[in-house]
């Protein structure tokens, strides 16, 4: 069952027909999914106070219902160290189409995964799983398993990805802990069951897993048709 | 809702038949199954009469009989009045072999079937398909008998979106010696599809292996497909047409991009123990090797004997890029293998795996390396490379190597050249229910599907 406050943050995405990144992150948090600490700021001060509370150095995040592709616009800045950058990355990205404001978070490091959730035709709700980068984009190295999902198919899944060695401790570079990449799907998974009549598809992109945890770096939630214009529950999922 | 009326019927009325035209579906379907089938047969044409000397009833409600089937061929839109006439006359299951409907945009035709049908909880097949051949049992094919190539009653079933794919996986199961319980072409499956024929299939004694040919499922349809076959004990094989047809599609997110249809049907199936088949040729092997071996599971440790270095090698390559090893033996198990050869090849052998018992090998040659095969426990499956034209071989190898796999249980495959001057050899394996491929790839490809497992 969806909380109220999750139902709330999807009918306030209704218009945009996706969360954006501040919105799909408050949602995943609602469901204690691992995010870093973070603000959304609606203007120059509201973002220097915030940052005064997460602390230098952050990253920071145009937010706009127009820009969906944030970092080919320009919109993101990893390491912003003090108030004079942020102030200057805030005059950059303020004039971009449909600017809202600015996400504000803490540094978060790790191995990039990508993980995916999508509504299919003839299965229903599948979960996605590859190493972020170019084994993905380049070699399309994915995983793939329908929904619900056992921390075991999640190992399944690790030892499918042609790439899976890199996130044992390939070459003395730190192993992921799989343990707690399991628990993350699983709850995802079951998060994104109760998402299905209201979403097309939702990207983690990406998941940064080190050797203590996973933490959602990035998200999108692309709403589904049905939502999006009745501003109800997608009968056909409702078996 | 019982299928089995579907598959066994002692009595069949067809319902269409033509006196002016003998080559109407109908008359074909009437005449093979009056002719060549033990099952009660009736035609049946709004007109009366007889056609060459068979009475032919006015309706199916006046034939002096229960009937199990009622076959339909008559045009589409006449489809709905006869269905309930059959509802009406307690007839149990019909097959609608007639088009017209969904196919060419007449939904509103095959609605009103689907809806008759769901209110008497009535089974049917189609329309616009074959409906069933079940060896020595009934055939609703429309295909004159003697343009048929039908395959010997076996325990694979065929179930299959398209009549014309179906008509020639026969043809090759045929070729390949591979028997089959029933095939079913479900043509629009307005009614019965995939899901209740697995069900059905999955408790038919007959049937041990079950096949789909499956086009694409409606909208949540393959999620209980597959959560179903999951729990079927029999192996569950599925050959997919459309795998390439989702380019050019806008697609809104890297998920869906990653994640296009095919992609997630292949991985859905694999997740759920089901096999899928690449092409006919995978097929047909898998079939062939699960149906002789159905509660074999190998772990894909392969041990190969032939009568040429050449083919031990190619098996080799065709095992190891298959996924599948080759263990290499111990100097101890070499020597006792060479021990057991006949004095004549033992200095000239190869022993280690895969054996190369060269071409001067007799019978009891092959015989005694299957044998020592069987006792080795680093191989759990028997590839044999059989070149017919070697001298010392008989047509009874393949009964005698049969033998030796009832006293151990190791699954063996042979190879041998598929052409008729070989066929007493084949013959001899099949009729004993070891699997015979007519390649080096498809003998390997029987050995990879008996290791049946999820994901590998």
């Amino acid at each position: 069952m969806l909380k109220n406050e999750m139902m709330e943050m999807l009918r306030q995405a209704r218009k945009n027909g996706w969360l954006m990144e501040p919105q799909a992150k408050a949602l995943f948090a609602s469901a204690a999914l691992p995010v870093p600490r973070f603000a959304w700021a609606r203007n120059l001060p509201e973002s220097l106070q915030c940052a005064a509370v997460i602390g230098y150095p952050l990253v920071a995040k145009v937010v706009s219902p127009a820009v969906i592709h944030k970092s080919e616009a320009g919109g993101v800045a990893v390491g912003i160290a003090d108030n004079r950058q942020l102030q200057q990355f805030y005059e950059k990205v303020s004039g971009l189409n449909g600017f809202a404001g600015l996400l504000l978070e803490e540094m978060v490091s790790g191995t990039e995964l990508i993980v995916g959730a999508k509504i299919d035709n003839q299965f229903g709700l599948v979960i996605l799983l590859g190493i972020g980068g170019t084994s993905v984009e380049i070699y399309g190295d994915v995983a793939i398993r329908m929904a619900p999902l056992t921390p075991a198919d999640v190992h399944s899944m690790l030892h499918e990805l042609k790439g899976g060695r890199l996130l044992s401790g390939y070459r003395g570079k730190e192993a992921i802990n799989k343990e707690e990449l399991a628990r993350v799907l699983v709850a995802f998974a079951g998060l994104v069951q109760d998402l299905v009549p209201y979403i097309e598809s939702i990207d983690l992109n990406p998941l940064l897993c080190s050797g203590e945890g996973c933490v959602i770096a990035d998200a999108r939630i692309m709403l589904g048709d049905v939502f999006m214009k009745t501003g109800e529950a997608d009968p056909s999922f409702s078996g | 809702m019982n299928l089995s009326p579907l598959f066994n019927p002692q009595s069949v009325a067809v319902i269409g038949v033509s006196a002016s035209n003998d080559r109407h579906p109908a008359n074909v379907i009437f005449f093979k199954n009056l002719l060549r089938y033990p099952v009660k047969t009736y035609a049946v044409n709004v007109k009366g009469g007889a056609i060459d000397g068979e009475q032919v009833f006015p309706s199916v409600g006046a034939i002096p009989d229960k009937i199990d089937l009622a076959v339909i061929a008559v045009r589409a839109e006449y489809v709905s009045a006869v269905l309930e006439q059959c509802i009406a006359a307690a007839v149990k299951s019909a097959i609608v072999i007639s088009g017209g409907f969904a196919e060419v945009g007449h939904d509103d035709l095959q609605a009103s079937l689907v809806k008759l049908a769901a209110a008497a909880a009535f089974p049917f097949v189609g329309p616009n398909c074959l409906g069933i051949y079940s060896p020595g049992v009934v055939d609703t094919f429309f295909l004159p008998t003697e343009r048929m190539v039908q395959p010997a009653a076996g325990d694979v079933a065929v179930v299959s979106q398209s009549g014309g794919i179906l008509v020639d996986l026969l043809v090759k199961f045929a070729r390949e010696g591979v028997g089959i319980s029933s095939a079913i072409s479900i043509g629009n499956k307005a009614s019965i599809r995939e899901l209740q024929l697995l069900e059905f299939l999955d408790d038919d004694p007959r049937t041990g292996v079950m096949v789909f040919y499956v086009e694409g499922f409606a909208k949540n349809e393959g999620r209980a497909f597959v959560q179903r076959a999951a729990r079927c004990r029999k192996p569950v094989i599925v050959l997919k047409a459309g795998k390439t047809s989702e380019g050019g599609r806008a697609v809104s997110s890297h998920t869906a991009s990653l994640a296009g249809d095919y992609a997630v049907f292949a991985s859905v199936l694999a997740q759920h123990g089901i096999i899928e088949a690449h092409d006919e040729l995978e097929l047909v092997s898998y079939c062939e090797a699960l149906s002789c071996y159905p509660d074999t599971v190998i772990k894909g440790r392969v041990g190969i004997i032939s009568g040429s270095g050449g083919h031990g090698a190619m098996a080799v390559d065709a095992c190891v890029l298959g996924g599948l090893s080759v263990p290499h033996f111990s100097e101890a198990v070499q020597q006792s293998l060479r021990n057991r050869l006949s004095e004549s090849i033992r200095a000239i052998a190869s022993v280690a795996n895969p054996v190369d018992l060269t071409g001067s090998a007799v019978e009891n040659d092959f015989i005694a390396a299957v044998e020592a095969f069987c006792e080795i426990e680093d191989i759990d499956s028997i590839l044999l490379l059989l070149l017919p034209y070697l001298p010392g071989i008989t047509a009874d190898l393949g009964a005698r190597l049969s033998k030796v796999y009832r006293r151990h249980g190791k699954p063996l495959i042979a190879y041998v050249p598929h052409v008729e001057k070989y066929r007493m050899l084949i013959e001899g394996f099949e009729l004993n229910r070891v699997p015979v491929a007519s390649s080096i790839e498809s003998a390997v490809h029987m050995t990879q599907v008996l290791r049946r497992c999820r994901l590998c």
